[in-house]
């Protein structure tokens, strides 16, 4: 019985032991399950909170017919504004008072840009190991060792001694923050979701990193190390003939033949320049893992009344620059008491950047000098206290650089300061390459105290030529060449900027931290900046190409595409009794017309004979090519590949012991040095006892091309938009969030300067008739959401090279059927 | 009739939970639904487990209807490697389910173990 009894008992403890074990299994599950689903620990990322409907990405799904009007009350307001939104959620700003006007800008910026806006000024604060950790560090590091905070903060004080500029700024960033401040879990924009983190406030000195964002992609391009090393590589009669200052095809902004007073400046050239810096030995021990993208250029002109149908002038831009997805730019119209300006804005900037208002329409290119020079620097030791400078030590200041990491301890990085600028290399960070040895400080433009935003301001508020005039010295770095045109008639460009007066040569390779003499002696001063006022031709176009020609007294380097320069000054010439319609046409063309001198040169020496008939078939299609980049053309592709090989084969043997990081010559070198002669001297192959002579290259690598053009053809992608393969890429290059495959002709030395990922990322066309005429579209759409309809909606129309009309709106308007949604602003 | 009310009472209180908390108060609420509400413990799992489906799925496809799928069609490239935005909709349901499921268990455990007595006494 007893034993029974004991059977039982042990029965019942087995139960209830089992029923709390089941218990702990499931509570245990349950708990895990909700861990794992909300951290990045076990998978890749948080699906219970990714995919939970009232606080993942569903709430970024925005309804087709989401309503975007609102009633809001800001205390920091001083009147009313409202906001009424058109049919491409385009805002039309009508604020009682101008600084309302960038305040309600700011708002809109943060709620349809915000984490664009954000992660653009991280990147340019060196703050994206604080994201997606160390593997950012190199680029943190970068970033900070150029300056590039240092160079914000000398912005923001500048700034702040202009009080209209500085009210603008503070009143942008109170719209921003307004917005932050209406965050929450829900409504945080999606990559915010997806990478795991969340905005901080937003504040003038972003602002200020996002100009310098500018003024790094457009103006820190230089060649100095690859220079240097090409330099010491190369003999001297090599050296020149691979990279000359001027090419034969230049037809530069301001027409050959301007007479240019003598320079106020005179840049003295250092006694041993010869002897030490035209004639260093050693390659260069550091190259820049990043580089600003070379291509980032852009096209702009403007035309006279005599030249257009209307008898008004006509202004057009289209800058080239990466092709992503938040679009740069957001499409804004600015109505205040002082000006009615409707055009691009930066999401981060206060204003309208490239644009027109009720006088006139402004535009730029960029400049592309070199502002960016390298200095060798000597230490006393290791300590970098002091350095060696004019025949004396002189004392080093100190950054010291905190840079946080996600999940990781801070790395502190400590910056040394000469008299030139940050020292970017030394023994601790030395980019691509690690030797060390060495110390090189960066003198930069954007290092010296400016207030570009000016700029912008008093073009918006311009109404004549001599509003442009005043306004165009703000504009520091990146140098620009503006253009500008009004309802007056008048039109203009200044190739506008702070660029230092160069002896011939200085800063084309890294000079000496040494000798004072090697500094820049002093800048251009603002009256001997080139420029064109209603010049006889009836336009003014620039494409990046050398500003002037050699009888301009200071150097300008060496670096310049000249191609689109020429083919767009060559329509305009010819063209008469212009219409928006034609700028729209001239825009968008893909007439290539560096092959037009290319594809003669290379058909006269290919021996046909030689070729087997699948290669001739190719031949043929150059032949028979038109020399237009259609996206459904496949003489583009051969060409492409044609040249590609014959640059690889002349050059292959010059530069097969070069060191890794050597500058390549510009490819219009190439050709000219071809047309102008067939024994060029590059053409040989050095490494045979033979001389191989052009047309023997040109077969040779014209067969190789065939590989490769026969590969594409099978795989169906010979046509040319195929094979380009045009995309426009999230800014995290994911795929679901990008527009790929986009069928679109162009490419580079073309009009339409559509590349793989990079092109004419806003084209504008405005005829300044009495009533403005205005054109204008960008590859993206105004919401930076990739849930909204809204996120890609332009790109299509862009790529088709279709325009829409842009509507400056008038505030009897408000009834007009193109209003979707209103936004009412007003004093709480 | 009780899992019904169940069912309903779990998803109206994790929809009203997720107003206010993270999304894994759902566990909360299925948690507690299953601990007031007495029912064996495969029919409280089921009952959460469906609870949840209904309005996680439910909600995400009103969404995405409504946003004719676009970001469906995005975010199902990038979690389930390819465009799909039914799958991704069941997957939210699914998660949703599970995480529901095993709190209503859990639940369920709970109020057994608290209404039963411990160990009865032989002497």
């Amino acid at each position: 019985m007893e034993g029974l009894c004991h059977f039982f008992y042990t029965l019942q403890v087995i139960k209830f032991a089992m029923r709390y074990l089941l218990l702990f299994l499931t509570a245990a599950i349950t708990i895990a399950l909700c861990y794992i689903l909300d951290t990045r620990t076990v998978l890749p990322a948080p699906l219970g909170r990714l995919l939970g409907p009232q606080q993942g990405f569903w709430q970024n799904a925005e309804p087709s017919d989401a309503d975007f009007s609102a009633d809001l009350h800001f205390n920091t307001l001083e009147g009313n504004a409202t906001v009424y939104f058109d049919e491409r959620l385009v805002p039309h700003i009508f604020a009682e008072k101008e600084n309302d006007a960038y305040f309600v800008q700011g708002f809109l910026h943060a709620k349809f840009r915000l984490w664009q806006m954000e992660l653009q000024t991280l990147s340019a604060a060196g703050r994206i190991s604080e994201i997606v950790g160390d593997v950012a560090l190199d680029h943190d590091r970068e970033f900070r060792r150029l300056g590039m905070v240092y160079a914000a903060e000398i912005w923001e004080k500048e700034m702040e001694k202009d009080t209209p500029i500085k009210q603008a700024c503070d009143a942008y960033t109170a719209g921003v923050n307004a917005y932050i401040t209406t965050l929450n879990s829900s409504n945080l924009p999606l990559e915010y979701k997806l990478l795991g983190y969340e905005p901080e406030l937003w504040s003038n000195l972003k602002t200020g990193l996002f100009l310098k964002y500018m003024a790094y992609d457009l103006a820190a391009h230089e060649n100095d190390f690859e220079m240097t090393n090409a330099l010491a590589f190369f003999k001297k009669s090599d050296f020149n003939a691979l990279f000359p200052s001027l090419q034969d095809s230049l037809d530069p902004i301001i027409p050959k033949g301007t007479v240019f007073s003598p320079p106020a400046v005179v840049p003295v050239d250092p006694k041993d320049a010869d002897s030490v810096y035209f004639h260093q030995t050693d390659t260069a021990t550091a190259v820049e893992n990043t580089k600003p993208e070379k291509a980032n250029g852009s096209n702009n002109w403007a035309v006279s009344g005599s030249k257009t149908k209307s008898g008004s002038p006509i202004l057009c831009n289209d800058p080239h620059l990466g092709l992503n997805l938040p679009s740069l730019w957001y499409e804004i119209q600015l109505s205040v008491p002082g000006f009615n300006a409707y055009g691009a804005s930066f999401p981060g900037s206060p204003g309208v950047i490239i644009g027109f208002n009720d006088s006139c329409a402004f535009g730029f290119t960029n400049g592309g000098r070199d502002v960016r020079d390298y200095y060798e620097i000597i230490f006393k030791n290791q300590s970098k206290t002091s350095y060696w400078y004019d025949s004396s030590w002189k004392p080093t200041s100190f950054r010291i650089e905190k840079i946080k990491i996600a999940g990781k301890p801070d790395f502190i990085d400590t910056v040394a300061y000469t008299v030139f600028g940050p020292v970017m290399y030394d023994n601790n960070f030395s980019g691509k390459r690690n030797t060390g040895s060495k110390n090189y400080a960066v003198r930069w433009t954007a290092h010296d105290p400016s207030n570009e935003m000016r700029l912008f301001y008093d073009l918006n508020h311009a109404k004549n030529y001599n509003d442009y005039l005043q306004a165009a010295p703000y504009l520091k770095t990146p140098g620009q060449n503006c253009v500008f045109a009004a309802k007056n008639g008048d039109i203009a460009i200044r190739t506008q900027g702070n660029f230092p007066a160069k002896w011939k040569g200085q800063g084309d390779f890294i000079m000496p931290g040494t000798d004072n003499r090697y500094a820049w002696q002093g800048m251009i001063p603002q009256n001997e900046i080139p420029f064109q006022f209603n010049p006889e031709r009836g336009f003014v176009s620039s494409a990046n190409q050398r500003p002037v020609d050699s009888t301009y007294p200071y150097y300008l380097g060496r670096d310049y595409p000249t191609p689109r320069g020429m083919i767009i000054n060559r329509k305009l010439s010819a063209m008469q009794q212009i219409t928006p319609k034609d700028m729209m046409l001239l825009q968008t063309d893909n007439y290539n017309v560096f092959a037009e001198m290319a594809v003669p040169v290379i058909l006269k020496n290919l021996r046909m004979a030689e070729l087997a008939d699948e290669e001739k078939a190719y031949a043929g299609l150059l032949q028979n090519w038109n020399f237009r980049s259609e996206a459904d053309a496949k003489g583009p592709t051969v060409f492409d590949l044609a040249w590609k090989y014959f640059s690889d084969t002349v050059y292959f043997d010059e530069y097969a012991n070069a060191p890794e990081f050597t500058e390549r010559p510009l490819e219009s070198t190439l050709l000219e040095g071809i047309i102008r002669d067939s024994a060029f001297r590059f053409v040989d192959d050095i490494r045979t006892n033979e001389l191989e002579t052009l047309p023997e290259m040109v077969t040779r690598a014209f067969k190789k091309a065939v590989v490769d053009i026969t590969k594409a053809d099978k795989e169906n992608r010979l046509a040319w938009g195929k094979y380009k393969d045009t995309r426009v890429n999230h800014l995290l290059r994911l795929p679901a969030f990008s527009r790929l495959h986009v069928p679109i002709g162009g490419g580079k030395n073309i009009i339409n300067a559509t590349t793989e990922a990079h092109g004419p990322s806003w084209r504008m066309i405005v005829s300044l008739t009495p009533e403005t005429e205005a054109y204008g579209i960008y590859p993206g759409g105004q919401s930076g959401n990739p849930g909204s309809r809204f996120y890609d909606n332009a790109i299509s129309k862009w790529a088709a090279g279709e325009y829409y009309s842009l509507w400056m709106m008038k505030p009897s308007e408000q009834k007009d059927q193109r209003v979707k949604w209103k936004m009412q602003f007003s004093k709480s | 009739m009780k899992w019904i009310s169940s069912l309903l009472l779990m998803a109206i209180l994790s929809f009203a939970a997720c107003l206010f908390l993270p999304w894994w108060s759902i566990a909360i609420a299925c948690f507690l639904v299953a601990l007031l509400i007495p029912q064996k413990h495969g029919i409280a799992f089921l009952t959460g487990f469906i609870s949840l489906f209904i309005l996680w799925a439910g909600m995400s496809y009103w969404i995405s209807m409504h946003n004719d799928h676009i970001l469906a069609g995005r975010m199902s490239q990038i979690i389930l490697k390819k465009e799909d935005p039914q799958m991704i909709i069941i997957v939210t349901g699914l998660i949703g389910a599970f995480v529901g499921g095993f709190a209503a268990l859990t639940g369920s455990l709970v109020r057994m173990s608290v209404k039963k007595q411990p160990l009865q006494s032989l002497s």
